[in-house]
């Protein structure tokens, strides 16, 4: 078991034909059940070709109704991933993961605006992607430092999520689902979202969050732990050295008028009941210690 | 991305939102030219800065005389204004902005923002406007009115009528500020804003309504379509460091440390100046090199962290990803050698071609401090900090 995807799912790549879209495309593919996984790629001019086997479709409600693919995930460069996040939700597909970084907001917010009462989920922008291991990855994350296993793992971040997985990895603790839901501002599914997942997840029997400064994503996630979640959840977040009224690398990571700080998040987290590690290196260390 | 007030106020007039007659001045002279040429009794000289908190650290002043208006320009160009938002250095000021004085009779408050929480822009105003909105927000909540917009309808006709309502603005004035609000939402959507504030917005004793001030923040993910807001930017106001540093694709923020971070990933960098200052030790600067690094942009990397003189270690901590790991060995070994490094090198390397990377560093002669994790690598950079720094104190002995 696992959460959002596994090797049943069928996906689509929109900017399949572009250099980040192919190379990871085929990486993607050579993963687990990828193979069988990765059935459809769009790009409006060069419908009717293939990229290594993999037909070309000029739109995505093609792509869908020819494969079956109900999952996308973007490459599109970021003047146009909104558009394409778009596409993918008039065609009704149930889950889209957009990897582009560099949106502008202006774009996210009519997406995010659209996409009220529509069926389909967004994870992202500016993600690592999702990754089943054993079963299927769809994004950017090494495949080799996962392993099967019962621990989910959510996370803001990209390599701080491969550190976050290779600490428990090492340690004989495996991922049922990692989520990287992205550092943009206004983004998809948030942790929140994926815990009430993982939650019900027969197959995760603890979960990793990792978050950082910016925002109150953690902190209403942790209200909702502390009321409802019936399996153990232990944290990190980055940024306790950053400087207030800096944008760290990502565009949601800035503490902005006193608020969003590391520490005022720990607080709230181990209010909750959240174990949240201090140290970076021990995340995995301290997940051991719940289960 | 920031502008300074006058430029702001520019793009408010373009959308017909009345200002202040004002003109831009680099030197005491032009101030002097320009308040004669604006005219009447009183003027506003406005340092231009960045930074907030200008009226309440003196960089706003009021001149009842040409006098006071080669006085208060003397007094505030080329010195540091030092606010609550500039640091105890202060922002030197390089323009003025010489402004018609204009009679208050009330002062209120008007901001657009993005909200994260609600994924929505939110219109926040109040009756309470000038210099303390943020002690108005903390003592008197209930003065501050929100009203979240949606994207795909703009701010709609009721939704401004109400928030006029609520900020009690005279009757006489409110159907010039309906169409104010929507006008300053126009321009917020169409120029990509992220932060849109008039503080204040004033009502004359004649009921005009006029923006005393504006701050524009842009939302650097949509400047590629805005070349005339990339224009406006002024880099005396940026870190000249950091500046350099986005040349190079690189997000680099310095610190008050002594240990240099190079680190794939914001998160992961964060983390790594986190783990650092646990370890004793003091992180010197915040540097991401992105998932596509290479042998130049590594190099930019160290030469931005040895601009440093306090800088007593470097530490690099890869997680390869889509980045190779032997290719950011190979960025290491190049740019030491190019840079003729000083201080001690602690490497972390993990992922993609992992091995590969280390026998590059190995292979290369160069010193350089293994770290087999992040922990292992942290320490060692804290110790090899500390050590460098003593060794350093002797040899001056």
């Amino acid at each position: 078991m696992a959460i959002l995807i596994d090797r049943h799912t069928r996906v689509m790549t929109q900017g399949i034909t572009g250099k980040t879209g192919q190379f990871h495309t085929r990486q993607c593919r050579e993963y687990a059940f990828g193979r069988d996984c990765f059935v459809a790629g769009v790009n409006p001019k060069k419908a009717g070709e293939d990229f290594e086997g993999i037909p070309v479709f000029a739109t995505v409600e093609a792509a869908r109704q020819t494969t079956g693919a109900t999952v996308s995930v973007i490459y599109v460069p970021p003047a146009y991933a909104a558009a394409a996040i778009d596409e993918a939700v008039e065609a009704e597909l149930d889950l889209v993961i957009c990897i582009t970084e560099g949106i502008p907001v202006r774009d996210m917010l009519r997406t995010r605006a659209r996409m009220r009462g529509k069926k389909t989920q967004l994870i992202g922008p500016n993600c690592p992607g999702v990754i089943t291991p054993g079963e299927l990855k769809i994004g950017i994350m090494p495949g080799a430092i996962h392993q099967q296993g019962r621990i989910g793992v959510v996370s803001r971040s990209g390599t701080l999520t491969y550190e976050a997985v290779a600490q428990l990895s090492e340690l004989g603790l495996g991922q049922s689902t990692c989520i990287g839901i992205g550092g943009d501002p206004i983004n998809g599914l948030k942790h929140i979202d994926i815990l009430k997942l993982f939650n019900e997840d027969d197959g995760t029997d603890a979960v990793l969050m990792v978050g950082e400064i910016g925002g109150t994503d953690e902190e209403e996630s942790a209200h909702w732990v502390k009321d409802h979640m019936k399996k153990p959840v232990v944290g990190f977040v980055a940024g306790m050295t950053a400087p207030p009224g800096k944008r760290m690398g990502h565009a949601g990571a800035i503490i902005a008028g006193g608020k969003g700080t590391a520490q005022e998040k720990i607080e709230v987290m181990e209010a909750c009941g959240i174990h949240v590690a201090r140290n970076p290196a021990e995340m995995g260390k301290l997940l051991k210690t719940v289960i | 991305m920031k502008i300074h007030e006058y430029q702001a106020k520019a793009i408010l007039s373009r959308y017909a939102i009345s200002v202040p007659a004002g003109i831009a001045c680099f030197s005491v002279e032009e101030a002097i030219l320009a308040a004669e040429k604006l005219g009447g009794d009183k003027w506003v000289v406005k340092a231009q800065i960045y930074a907030g908190g200008r009226g309440k650290a003196g960089g706003v002043k009021l001149a009842k005389s040409i006098v006071e208006v080669r006085q208060f320009s003397e007094a505030m160009l080329f010195a540091p204004l030092v606010t609550h938002q500039t640091g105890p250095q202060g922002q030197i000021v390089r323009r003025l902005y010489i402004e018609q004085g204009i009679d208050i009779s009330h002062e209120y408050y008007v901001a657009l923002v993005v909200d994260r929480a609600s994924q929505c822009v939110s219109l926040i105003a109040s009756d309470a406007g000038g210099m303390d909105i943020e002690g108005v927000a903390t003592s008197t909540p209930e003065k501050i009115h929100k009203t979240q917009i949606n994207p795909l309808e703009g701010l709609n006709l009721q939704d401004a009528e109400r928030v006029v309502r609520q900020i009690n603005l005279p009757e006489s004035c409110r159907s010039a500020a309906v169409s104010m609000l929507g006008a300053l939402y126009q321009a917020f959507d169409e120029n990509d804003i992220s932060l849109l504030e008039i503080n204040p917005l004033i009502v004359t004793p004649d009921n005009r309504l006029i923006a005393l001030d504006a701050k524009m923040n842009f939302d650097d993910n949509a400047l590629f379509r805005h070349p005339e807001i990339v224009a406006l930017r002024d880099l005396d106001e940026d870190d000249p460091l950091e500046v350099e540093a986005a040349r190079h694709g690189l997000s680099y923020i310095p610190l008050d440390g002594d240990i240099g971070c190079l680190v794939n990933g914001a998160g992961l960098a964060m983390a790594t100046m986190d783990i650092i200052k646990l370890y004793g030790g003091n992180p010197a600067n915040f540097l991401d090199v992105g998932g596509g690094a290479t042998v130049e942009k590594v190099t930019e990397a160290f030469k931005l962290m040895l601009r440093n003189p306090d800088l007593q270690a470097i530490l690099v901590n890869i997680f390869g990803g889509i980045m190779r790991c032997d290719v950011i060995a190979d960025g290491v070994v190049s740019a030491v050698r190019e840079v003729k490094l000083a201080v001690p090198l602690i490497v972390r390397l993990e992922g993609t071609n992992v091995e590969l990377g280390k026998k590059i560093l190995a292979d290369s002669g160069l010193t350089i401090i293994a770290g087999s994790n992040m922990a292992d690598a942290a320490r060692k950079a804290v110790d090899a900090a500390a050590r460098h720094r003593s060794e350093a104190a002797t040899r001056g002995a």
